[in-house]
């Protein structure tokens, strides 16, 4: 971690000191050229600005979360290629990784701060807790909610890693006890680049954090703030399974015949239409499978309220909300209300036999 | 929360507590509204008055040979927006998925493409209708507000629906909140307009060939 803390050389000097040769650094340019479907000669642009950039520094803050995100980044199946951000940057805090604690670690947060004011980049895992002031997440004696705004303040831009801090997440379901909220509505006046996912899918992280060191600015986001080249399709367009939806051939179970044969997962309750992300594309585990090729469904995880949005079980069309009482009891005032309109013209009726009876 | 998940959420329940409501609040105003008695002597009753009331019931189903060739395109359009709107709801996987959670049935469904097929024909069918209605002098004439909301309400949900499955013009979730936002319009709109006949046909064709049925008059 020491060699890492405060190093500010160029990308291309970190990469000769750890034996990454040229070639590598070539290969890993036209990979994550291929990953966000830019041109082929992207690849040699980013490896040559790769190799010049100055590595960027990181303060990576961990609030309500699970680390899952960090883990995902740091214990994926090929880390040789999702190492290389480390390699990209300069991550002068980050407390699940870092060697110091206690005060000498908040010292290594300021003082990156204070060297690179303006121009650091904070990521952030977790949500922020805002209820009671935030008291419900802390460390070192500050709330979540005060080391972020402590921290934002004279940052470049912020990188939101994972759904929880992306959108809120797990905490920010309900009942959401803690008032999570997402970081974006707590920073207004910085870019939030949102890279969500539980936990978001490595490359994704590795690529845009390359692309910010690459070219210098925020990658093209959807307006959930995503980048665009991971977050532009939908799982349900890139799924290998998408045929089968279409030919109206779905697995109705996890154990029938539909299911055995590889069908459509669409009415085991998968949301993968309303889900973008790179899960379908990129794949897991160096792109050797995902959630729908293993036979589930996928649950939306890349999405705000995934975890509120009716069940990972129920389908897309299906209310979320359904009370079969409030039907049942709509047939019945429904009948009563009837019943009342039709007494109503009885007597109408009969009080106009009356009078006209009057009459003759 | 998003368009989708107030769609399916409270705009879906809201609409199908209105559509019961309203349904069942009609029907049985119409059960138990006043009746004038019949005093003509029945000359049928029993098996025959039920078969003589079917019979009227089928042959109301067409016009009338006198005015069948004049009326054929218009028939043959009603009947295929009617079919194919039948066949989008109870056809599509999703529709299926739907009913199932309202009432625990269901069945197989259609391939998208041909529920898609479907769906451009019936969209092709009410368009003719809505063209015939506003060309034709008689039926401009008589054409109420209430016929043209009907037309709109069965409409939009066929639009928007095609547009969700062919992933049309904005994005799949938003397209599909729409969807269900614009069938939620549907059955706010159904017990309270013309679309009612839906289920009143059957009341009213049955009491119809009853009327007649019972005096024999063969309509």
């Amino acid at each position: 971690m020491d060699d890492w803390v405060m190093e500010q050389g160029t990308v291309g000097e970190a990469l000769a000191r750890q034996g990454v040769s040229r070639r590598s650094l070539l290969k890993y340019g036209s990979y994550l050229a291929t990953l966000m479907a830019l041109p082929p000669t992207a690849g040699r642009a980013i490896a040559q600005s790769l190799a010049g950039a100055k590595r960027q520094s990181v303060i990576w803050l961990s609030f309500q979360e699970c680390t899952g995100c960090i883990e995902s980044l740091t214990r994926s199946f090929s880390p040789s290629v999702e190492e290389m951000i480390f390699n990209l940057i300069s991550l002068d805090y980050q407390e699940t990784l870092q060697a110091a604690a206690g005060e000498a670690a908040e010292k290594a947060r300021l003082d990156a701060m204070a060297a690179n004011k303006g121009k650091y980049v904070v990521v952030v895992d977790g949500s922020v807790s805002t209820r009671d002031g935030g008291i419900y997440s802390c460390a070192a004696g500050k709330t979540n909610l005060e080391v972020l705004k402590e921290t934002a303040k004279d940052a470049l831009a912020i990188l939101s890693v994972g759904t929880c801090s992306s959108f809120g997440g797990i905490p920010h379901a309900h009942p959401n006890p803690t008032g999570a909220v997402p970081v974006s509505d707590i920073v207004t006046d910085k870019p939030v680049i949102n890279v969500s996912g539980c936990p978001p899918v490595p490359e994704v992280i590795a690529g845009t954090v390359a692309y910010l060191v690459t070219f210098g600015k925020l990658p093209p986001l959807d307006r959930l703030g995503r980048p665009k080249p991971f977050f532009g399709d939908s799982i349900h367009d890139r799924c290998y399974r998408r045929p089968f939806y279409d030919k109206g051939l779905f697995a109705k179970s996890f154990d029938d015949e539909g299911a055995r044969n590889g069908w459509c997962l669409y009415e085991c309750g998968c949301k993968g239409p309303v889900t973008y992300n790179a899960c379908a594309t990129t794949k897991w585990n160096g792109g050797t499978s995902f959630p729908i090729q293993s036979g589930h469904g996928c649950l939306g995880c890349s999405e705000p309220n995934f975890w509120d949005m009716g069940g990972f079980y129920k389908t897309l069309p299906q209310p979320t909300h359904h009370h079969g009482r409030d039907i049942g009891a709509a047939a019945a005032v429904g009948a009563i209300a009837g019943a009342g309109t039709a007494v109503l013209a009885r007597q109408r009726r009969q009080k106009a036999i009356e009078e006209e009876g009057k009459t003759k | 929360m998003t368009l989708l998940d107030f769609a399916r959420g409270p705009a879906i329940e809201v609409a199908m507590v209105v559509f019961v409501f309203g349904v069942i609040w009609r029907l049985a105003w119409l059960l138990f509204l006043p009746h004038a008695q019949d005093r003509s002597k029945a000359k049928i009753t029993g098996g025959a008055l039920l078969s003589g009331t079917v019979g009227s019931f089928v042959r109301h189903m067409w016009p009338a040979k006198e005015y069948a060739a004049r009326t054929l395109v218009h028939t043959v359009a009603s009947y295929t927006f009617h079919i194919g709107l039948a066949v989008i709801v109870f056809g599509f996987g999703q529709h299926i998925q739907f009913i199932r959670s309202i009432t625990g049935l269901h069945w197989g469904g259609l391939p998208t493409a041909v529920i898609s097929a479907v769906s451009v024909i019936t969209l092709a069918a009410l368009l003719f209708m809505l063209l015939r209605r506003l060309t034709n002098p008689v039926l401009k004439v008589i054409s109420t507000f209430t016929d043209y909301w009907s037309w709109f309400v069965t409409t939009l949900p066929v639009v928007t629906g095609l547009a969700a499955v062919s992933h049309l013009w904005i994005r799949y979730e938003d397209l599909l909140g729409i969807h269900i936002l614009s069938v939620c319009l549907f059955l706010v709109s159904f017990p309270f307009g013309k679309l009612m006949h839906a289920f009143l046909v059957f009341v009213t064709r049955t009491q119809t060939g009853m009327f007649y049925s019972r005096r024999g008059a063969h309509v």
